[in-house]
């Protein structure tokens, strides 16, 4: 249950930030969370209903996922290919001097909220 | 009527731990007190290699041992038995042991006049890697029937250890594992990882790993 534990995390994260905004309700949460970053977000979204029904701040508030697609740089052409499909090795000339240039992200972008 | 607005937040959902664990780290070293996370696949050979090392540096510093085995208490009792104090955590079902639950353990299990403990977190290679649990150093595992493309399977846990344990080198002859490769996979994930082959079952070719052990304990209470 590692998406319950990250979920946890989330709200304790937005209640600092609800502290120092003086924020009485958060109506939406928008999370950004990359192809191969070790987060599933299908198992975040299912526990997200029944633990954030468990505070005030974040009662019924919805979550949103933003999927950024994962991306490797190839040094030897200089040409980009998705992670996903091809892995370490470059599609197009074979090297393999490649690294990820995104999609690790685990990141709370933003979140709609109201003030006291 | 409520007006709601949107906020920037921009931060990594692990911050809030990562703070937590900073605390503790520096508590700790206040404390006086080494913490290594303990993190492999299961069955790698924890459990093994900490019996070694507790009797092989029990003479010269308290050791002390969490366990955080999901479901039962073996480990712990097997620790007990080598005359190191242990306590089995309550994981209670997940995944991977994090700062806060890390905290919880080591005040009920009171690390007062320890200079090592060590912490065995749940078996496997990709949670435990994401959340930073305040220990001073990562210590990981690997088996040789596990098979030296690991570091590229589990890019992150290999990252984030200082110091990577190959154990039961003496099934090496059974197995197509590659040892160079496996260094040059570790090193790929993290430069300055030091790799260390060990047979935890026989005791062979550990001295590397306690004078490693020693050094880190030594330079946290420096
Ligand atoms: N051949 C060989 N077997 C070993 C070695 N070290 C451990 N084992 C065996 O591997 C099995 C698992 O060892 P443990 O030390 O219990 O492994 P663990 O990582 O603590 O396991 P869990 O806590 O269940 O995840 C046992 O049967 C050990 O006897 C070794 O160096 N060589
Ligand atoms: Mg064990
Ligand atoms: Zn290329």
């Amino acid at each position: 249950m590692h998406e319950l534990g990250i979920v946890f995390h989330i709200i304790d994260s937005l209640t600092e930030v609800g502290k120092e905004n003086s924020l009485s309700k958060i109506s939406s949460v928008t999370l950004e969370i990359g192809e191969v970053s070790a987060v599933l977000s299908d198992y975040l979204t299912e526990c997200w209903k029944w633990a954030v029904d468990r505070t005030e701040l974040l009662k019924g508030a919805e979550l949103i996922v933003e999927k950024i697609p994962a991306v490797t740089y190839c040094e030897d052409c200089e040409r980009t290919y998705s992670t996903v499909e091809y892995g370490r090795t470059c599609p197009y000339c074979g090297g393999g001097n490649t690294y990820l240039i995104q999609g690790n992200e685990t990141n709370i972008k933003e979140i709609e909220a109201c003030e006291t | 009527m409520d007006k709601f607005r949107v906020i920037e937040v921009k931060q990594s959902i692990f911050e809030n731990n990562d703070k937590q664990a900073e605390e503790l780290r520096k508590e700790l070293k206040e404390q006086g007190v080494y913490l290594l996370n303990l993190m492999s696949s299961p069955g790698s050979g924890k459990t093994t290699t900490l019996s070694r090392t507790i009797e092989a540096l029990r003479d010269e510093m308290k050791i002390g041992v969490m366990e955080a085995d999901i479901d039962s208490d073996v480990d712990a009792r097997t620790i007990e038995q080598l005359g190191a104090k242990a306590i089995q955590l309550h994981t209670g079902g997940m995944c991977h042991l994090d700062a806060d639950m890390t905290r919880q353990g080591i005040e009920n299990f009171g690390v007062d006049g320890l200079d090592l403990v060590i912490l065995e977190n749940v078996g496997n290679l990709v949670c435990p890697a994401e959340f930073d649990t305040g220990a001073s150093k990562n210590a990981m595992v690997l088996s040789v029937p596990e098979g030296h493309d690991k570091p590229l399977k589990y890019p992150l846990m290999f990252s984030v250890c200082d110091v990577v344990l190959v154990n039961k080198m003496d099934v090496l002859p059974y197995f197509d594992f590659d040892m160079e490769k496996c260094k040059e996979y570790v090193h790929m994930r993290n430069p300055k990882a030091t790799v260390i082959p060990i047979c935890a079952k026989t005791g062979e070719g550990m001295e590397q790993w306690f004078d490693w052990l020693r050094r880190e304990v030594a330079q946290w209470n420096a």
